[in-house]
């Protein structure tokens, strides 16, 4: 058996294998809520109601997204150029950390007028955190991989030394956790009395400038001839190591992002459960997405519809949470399968 | 012994109406021949004529649609490359098969025996190849490491392996693409050899001289056709030729030029090492006005470092390059900028972005100024419009300018960068292989256009492996050989044996 590509996919080919990949992850996630004791014929029902069953769960599941657009942003950027920043958990920190120093001290008397300014500063720490490993990549040839993946665990450090040392909530009766914002440096919710915040808006215009970025801008050509080819990029005088450079800056600042809408927004503290993995759930959001910034605010709702789904279910049908993270898996794996297979063949012999 | 073509009991191998679709296009269109014991036939046909998918018919690699291969009297299970191996089929590949961290006595036992018994049976295989090199003389130690040899010596690997397998049919890939003329010579000696006892060999060739010197027949496709099977002895290079394109080719007339000032003058240049590959030692030489300049030499001997260095992407250690007006710093963009115009010798891997497409290829060089790129936003309708126009002018045959460059043919691919850099009436070109695996029609054109430029005035480095490409088309000839320079040599001042003599190094002032 070998795969062989096809040069122009049909559209029943683009939607079909996809569609047979979503009945495949009901049926297999089924049968393990079923191994886990659930009604296996309940599941489906209990998940979509629990992700979009009420216009609570489904706020719920637009705010779970919001943070995932952005680092789902991040790494398409990246990835785009062929810059693996596995680090937007880092950024995100990093984001998260000049949001709550500045949104409690600094800024704290200029109210909400502020709030762009904790945006743009946080950008500029997401970025210059990448701009560490990607210096190291153009001089030295150094993994980004390797470098961008080690700056989670130490930016986590920090961020549990801050929250037990310099920055520790003094009213926080012993919980690791900051200070909280000014409330007038708290994102406001779109509509009042509705949990959603204006951080979902503000991923949904990163979409679209990062969209218009790729396909209309000098920068954006550069970055795609950089990541399709880079040796044909260097020879037709792209500056391929600026190119990078100007990738790493996008890419952290978006990455940032979710961190300052998560405190902003949501939290309104920093605390070390601010992400479970938003950074690394990201990179399937952007890999789902083929990279598409408009893909990603699809996929990032998609993927935050089965958590919150999914964690709704295991709570009314009594099965262990981890169920979720089980069925997310199913799906990422069997969505890649199926986007395989819109492009190659499998050939006997 | 003599080949008798009449018997049936000798044909060795016989292909009975294969055809091979994909998709709409007809790869393969009822091709049907026999080889019969004893013989060289030669395959010739342009590229994408439909050779390459034939012989991995041949050798399982794809199976065919309709027809049969019947193999010594047996007919070849299709899609297997085990039973073709086993049939004795032996190919050997354009681009070499072989482990370069292996001996030579390891890459042709690998698999052959058992990984667990290799150690065992070496004593014998020592035996057999030594019998096999002494047979068709083909020396070639059997402990040195294959990644040490020369491309010559490891060709003569290959061509061991396969005999090792006891191949009693040999399919040779463009052997002499890589070649010295010398180096050639050797290997059409050895195939006579085996030929004499009782091999049966198919050479796949572009190059018509090594067909007419080598096979006793030959067949040329065209378009997935058989168009013709000739004895090579009541034929010519230009009836060949003709059967190739469908039309009579002639070699482009040249008529002299007075050559006008030097526009680019290298003095005393040395660069880096690349890899295995020698940097330049201190070259000196001048790109004159109006003039051919043509750098033949065997790959890998400093053609890439000079080219680079042209290009911009490599700098220089020692020495100087003098441009009329030289720029700060020495870039791809600062080369484009002096008014270089560069055709890469990979139009694959460096010339092209395979999945961008023609419009996004087409400004490759120039995107980043007005009209394509004006405040940081490109302006695709102004780009679109530019290729449409490059399309229109050098001929490419392509669906659209939306679509990817990867669907072009080679010859098409060719004709787009030819039209990127030349719109912009280059004082300098840059030829790196600019015809490598084009076919005859694509080829015409481009020699065409570089004559044409050169007639308008501007100044041409032709960097070339085919030595009937430099000697057809430069006013003055350089041989390169482990990053030297030989002298200048006018046209026709020069036989190919004494080309090929300074190509094997020989005549520098301090060969060794």
């Amino acid at each position: 058996m070998r795969l062989e590509p096809i040069a122009n996919p049909g559209l029943g080919r683009r939607l079909g294998f996809p569609a047979l990949a979503l009945v495949a992850t009901v049926v297999i996630a089924s049968g393990l809520a079923a191994l886990a004791g659930a009604n296996p014929l309940q599941t489906l029902g209990l998940v979509i109601k629990g992700a979009a069953g009420s216009k609570f769960s489904l706020l719920e599941t637009l705010n779970r997204a919001t943070p995932l657009i952005f680092t789902g942003l991040a790494i398409a950027v990246a990835f785009r150029a062929k810059l693996w920043n596995i680090g937007a958990e880092a950024q995100l920190y990093g984001g998260a950390i000049v949001t709550v120093v500045l949104g409690t001290s600094v800024l704290s008397g200029m109210g909400a007028a502020a709030l762009p300014i904790v945006g743009l500063a946080a950008m500029v720490a997401g970025a210059v955190i990448l701009l560490g490993p990607v210096m190291l990549k153009t001089r030295f040839g150094v993994d980004e991989v390797v470098t961008t993946l080690l700056f989670n665990f130490i930016m986590l450090l920090l961020v549990s030394y801050l929250l037990e040392g310099p920055m520790k909530d003094p009213m926080g009766m012993g919980w690791p956790k900051s200070s909280p914002l000014e409330k007038d440096l708290r994102l406001p919710r779109i509509v009042t009395g509705l949990r959603l915040h204006w951080g979902f808006a503000l991923g949904l215009i990163a979409a679209g400038l990062v969209w218009f970025v790729q396909s209309r801008t000098t920068l954006g050509y550069e970055m795609r001839a950089v990541g399709l080819n880079p040796q044909a990029a260097r020879f037709a005088g792209i500056p391929v190591n600026l190119v990078l450079v100007k990738t790493a800056l996008l890419s952290g600042g978006l990455a940032a992002l979710a961190g300052f809408s998560e405190v902003a927004g949501l939290k309104g503290h920093l605390s070390l459960d601010l992400s479970p993995g938003f950074g690394y759930t990201g990179i399937i959001v952007a890999m789902l997405a083929l990279l598409h910034p408009l893909g990603v605010v699809i996929t990032a709702i998609f993927v935050a519809g089965i958590f919150v789904g999914a964690d709704s279910m295991s709570r009314a049908a009594g099965v262990p949470t981890y169920i979720a993270d089980m069925m997310l898996a199913t799906a990422l794996l069997l969505m890649v399968l199926a986007i395989g297979l819109t492009r190659f063949r499998v050939v006997r012999g | 012994m003599t080949a008798q073509h009449s018997g049936a009991q000798d044909v060795v191998l016989r292909l009975t109406r294969i055809t091979k679709r994909f998709g709409a296009l007809t790869a393969n269109d009822a091709i049907s021949l026999t080889l019969h014991r004893g013989e060289v036939i030669a395959l010739l046909g342009e590229n994408g004529a439909g050779k390459t998918t034939l012989m991995n018919i041949l050798f399982g690699q794809y199976t065919a649609d309709e027809g049969t291969v019947d193999v010594f009297g047996q007919p070849l299970p299709p899609g297997n490359p085990r039973a073709a191996l086993a049939a004795g089929l032996g190919m050997v590949h354009q681009h070499f098969t072989l482990a370069d961290n292996l001996t030579v006595l390891e890459n042709i036992q690998l698999g052959t025996s058992s990984l667990w018994r290799m150690g065992l049976g070496r004593a014998a295989a020592r035996a057999k190849l030594a019998k096999l090199a002494a047979d068709f003389g083909l020396g070639v130690d059997p402990d040195a490491l294959v990644g040490s040899l020369a491309v010559g010596e490891r060709q003569r690997v290959e061509i061991l392996k396969a005999l090792y397998r006891d191949a009693r049919i040999l399919i040779l890939d463009e052997p002499t693409a890589v070649l010295t003329p010398q180096e050639s010579e050797a290997l059409f000696e050895t195939l006579r050899r085996a030929v004499a006892t009782g091999l049966s060999v198919i050479f796949i060739s572009h190059k018509l001289h090594e067909v007419m010197s080598l096979s006793s027949r030959v067949l040329v496709l065209r378009h997935g056709r058989l168009v013709g099977a000739v004895a090579t002895a009541e034929t010519d290079r230009h009836a060949l030729a003709a059967m190739m394109v469908g039309a009579e080719v002639s070699a482009p007339a040249v008529a002299a030029v007075t050559p006008g000032p030097a526009l680019l003058t290298l003095r005393a240049v040395c660069t880096r090492d690349q890899g295995a590959a020698p940097g330049l030692k201190a070259v000196s030489f001048s790109l004159r006005a109006g003039q051919i300049t043509g750098l033949a030499g065997v790959s890998g001997n400093g053609q890439s470092a000079l080219s680079d260095l042209i290009s911009g992407l490599e700098n220089l250690t020692s020495g100087t390059l003098d441009l009329p007006a030289a720029p700060p710093k020495w870039t791809p963009r600062a080369a484009v900028a002096a008014g270089i115009a560069r055709i890469p010798e990979d139009r694959h891997k460096t010339g092209t972005i395979a999945d961008f497409s023609l419009t996004e290829n087409a400004i490759l060089e120039t995107y980043s100024q007005p009209p394509y790129s004006r405040n940081g936003l490109m302006n695709w309708a102004a780009a679109e419009a530019h290729t449409r126009a490059l399309i229109a002018t050098y001929d490419v045959r392509c669906p659209g300018p939306t679509g990817p460059i990867r669907q072009l043919s080679g010859g098409n691919m060719q004709k787009l960068i030819l039209g990127r850099v030349l719109e912009r009436s280059p004082k300098i070109i840059l030829a790196n292989q600019p015809v490598r695996g084009l076919d005859i029609g694509a080829i015409t054109y481009v020699h065409g256009r570089l004559l044409a430029a050169r007639n308008a005035g501007a100044a041409v480095l032709l960097i070339s492996e085919d030595l009937d490409e430099i000697m057809g088309l430069s006013d003055v000839i350089h041989v390169i050989s482990e990053g030297r320079l030989s002298p200048e040599f006018r046209r026709g001042t020069l036989s190919a044996a004494e080309l090929g003599l300074w190509m094997a190094g020989q005549g520098f002032s301090d060969a060794a």
